[in-house]
């Protein structure tokens, strides 16, 4: 390890092998983009769904049929999980740059996300999937 | 420095067009924080997706203009959060000539998905 680096020091055998040494910073990162390019897929599907309640309403039912579908459940979950982790997430960027002494604080506020998707994802989910074996009754 | 908070992009120096897009894609998304999260909490929570037919756009869901114009706004800022967030990724992974094809191709995704959007807004009846 370069001398005055703060990596931490990597462990050895295999959990050191695959350990990820990359940091909250990185992941954020990550995470962020990949729900941010997901959304983004969703949306163009979404408006031009949209498109088709004026356009060809019997085309846009058929479709809609997905959504009270268990797999369209499922979905609805994931894109759920997605908006709300882009949206925490990016607010914790922006109150980065408009506050940047902030910053010093990166990881707390990253846990602070964490902590806010699951309390409110977690009843969110509950609640969606829960449709899935009321329809079933 | 590890850890460093890297969903960050630096503000961008000076006055020119960067720091524009940089200043918008943070006001909207500080705008969509709340349209967005409240959209989809109307469209999943308050109401099962499963019964929201295009008559139950046309008959509930749409059947106010303030409730059309607050879409239609969701739409277009959306819209520009979303070609502004693509066109950095593009930039990130797509180099030289190419760049400026997939940029093209986005800018023109990005009108006409507004126009898709807005003509559906103002076109539909009011029932």
């Amino acid at each position: 390890m370069a001398r005055g680096s703060t990596l931490p020091a990597p462990r050895r055998g295999i959990r050191g092998a695959i350990a990820y040494r990359g940091g909250e910073g990185m992941v954020a990162w990550a995470f962020h983009r990949i729900s941010g390019i997901a959304v983004s897929a969703f949306l163009t599907l979404h408006v031009v769904s949209i498109f088709l309640v004026g356009a060809n309403p019997e085309f846009y039912d058929s479709l809609h049929l997905f959504y009270a579908s268990a797999p369209g459940k499922v979905a609805e979950v994931l894109l759920g999980a997605a908006l709300l982790y882009h949206a925490l997430n990016g607010t914790r960027i922006v109150v980065m740059d408009l506050w940047p002494a902030l910053t010093a604080y990166h990881r707390q506020l990253w846990r602070i996300v964490w902590v806010t998707f699951f309390t409110l994802g977690l009843p969110g989910a509950y609640i969606i999937l829960s449709r899935i074996w009321e329809t079933a009754k | 420095m590890s850890g460093a908070p890297r969903a960050r992009q630096p503000r961008p120096k000076g006055q020119g067009r960067e720091l524009t897009y940089w200043l918008l894609t943070r006001y909207t998304a500080l705008a969509l924080f709340v349209l967005a999260l409240a959209h989809y909490t109307v469209t999943h929570f308050v109401y099962d997706s499963s019964i929201q037919t295009a008559e139950w756009i046309k008959q509930v869901r749409w059947n106010s203009l303030a409730a059309r114009f607050v879409d239609w706004s969701m739409l277009v800022i959306v819209m520009i959060h979303s070609c502004l967030g693509m066109r950095t990724v593009v930039q990130d992974y797509v180099k030289g000539r190419a760049q400026d094809v997939v940029l093209g191709l986005l800018y023109i995704l990005t009108a006409t998905l507004v126009t898709l959007g807005s003509h559906v807004v103002l076109t539909l009846p009011l029932s």
